[in-house]
């Protein structure tokens, strides 16, 4: 089965993040008021082929943590769905 | 007999030239190394030099360090031989897991190439053996991700381990305790952002990275015998 997969990351809490910070401080300048924590991740999303749901979970979150993540600084969250047929 | 400096070329690389011809300037023996090989060969040292190994895609470091030569470098590390990442080298050692930490884009978002001064605060590291403590060196940077951090605990062990090889004298990126390299519980692997085979010559405009160098090569030297 064919499954559509979404990686999240994010900084994990208390790592600073100079692009959050960057865009945060140029808010007001542009008439944006009253947003703050702003934090910057990144969204990764791919197929995966793979026999059912459990093993496609499995094999996204092993991915997750050994390449797609520096678990030193970021987490992620991994979503899992069957594909939509084209 | 000179020591042997194995210089690692990932595609994207672009300052292992430099490296050999500082190296070799001081009496060295440099050699280069292919990432797709699986042996150092007899090699005394390795240092991973500056660059965007891989493009710098998903993170820097975070595919060169799966490298086939990765295992070689890291049984050479375990065994004490020493290992130097300089730049993305130091990029690809934390994403490796051979030294902690990691490195986060610079505050301000500014690529810095520029000249930094780094104070040295140990001499009890590969890098660092033949320097002062206090010594004030000026070694060019060159980098977008030199922002170095960690968590409490582990800047709680760097400092209590004096594991902190050189900091900067006036922080340029926002690295996390002004740190400028680090070096492993063995004191054999060291990370540093600073470019020291870009301060080795005075036609270059400073020779304050030879001492860092020159103790590479004692300590590569010393590792033979």
């Amino acid at each position: 089965m064919l499954f559509s997969v979404l990686v999240e990351t994010r900084l994990r809490p208390g790592i600073a993040d100079p692009q959050g910070a960057t865009i945060e401080r140029s808010l007001p300048h542009l008439g944006f008021d009253g947003i703050s924590g702003m934090r910057v991740g990144k969204a990764l999303r791919f197929s995966l082929e793979a026999a059912d749901e459990a093993t496609a979970q499995a094999q996204a979150d092993q991915v997750t943590q050994r390449f797609l993540i520096n678990p030193v600084i970021e987490d992620a969250d991994v979503t899992v769905s069957v594909a939509e047929p084209a | 007999m000179s020591a042997r400096i194995g210089v690692v070329v990932f595609p994207g690389s672009n300052c292992e030239l430099d490296v050999v011809e500082a190296i070799t300037g001081l009496g060295g023996q440099a050699e280069l190394l292919w990432h797709g090989d699986i042996s150092l060969g007899q090699v005394d040292a390795v240092i991973l030099p500056g660059g965007f190994a891989h493009g710098d895609y998903l993170r820097p470091g975070a595919i060169a360090r799966f490298s086939p030569i990765m295992d070689a470098v890291r049984e050479h590390a375990s065994a004490g031989g020493p290992v130097i990442g300089i730049c993305n080298g130091f990029q690809v050692l934390t994403e490796a897991g051979l030294l902690p930490g990691a490195l986060q884009k610079n505050v301000g978002l500014k690529f810095l190439c520029c000249p930094s001064e780094i104070r040295v605060e140990t001499t009890s590291s590969a890098l660092t053996a033949e320097a002062t403590v206090g010594d004030v060196l000026r070694i060019p940077i060159n980098h977008f991700e030199g922002n170095y951090t960690c968590d409490a605990d582990t800047l709680a062990l760097l400092r209590g381990e004096d594991r902190v090889v050189v900091r900067y004298v006036d922080n340029p990126n926002g690295s996390v305790d002004d740190i400028a390299g680090v070096c492993n519980e063995g004191r054999n692997v060291v990370g540093l952002m600073p470019h020291p085979e870009r301060a080795s010559h005075p036609l270059i405009g400073s020779t304050d990275g030879v001492v860092l160098l020159r103790s590479l090569l004692i300590s590569a030297g010393a590792a033979v015998a």
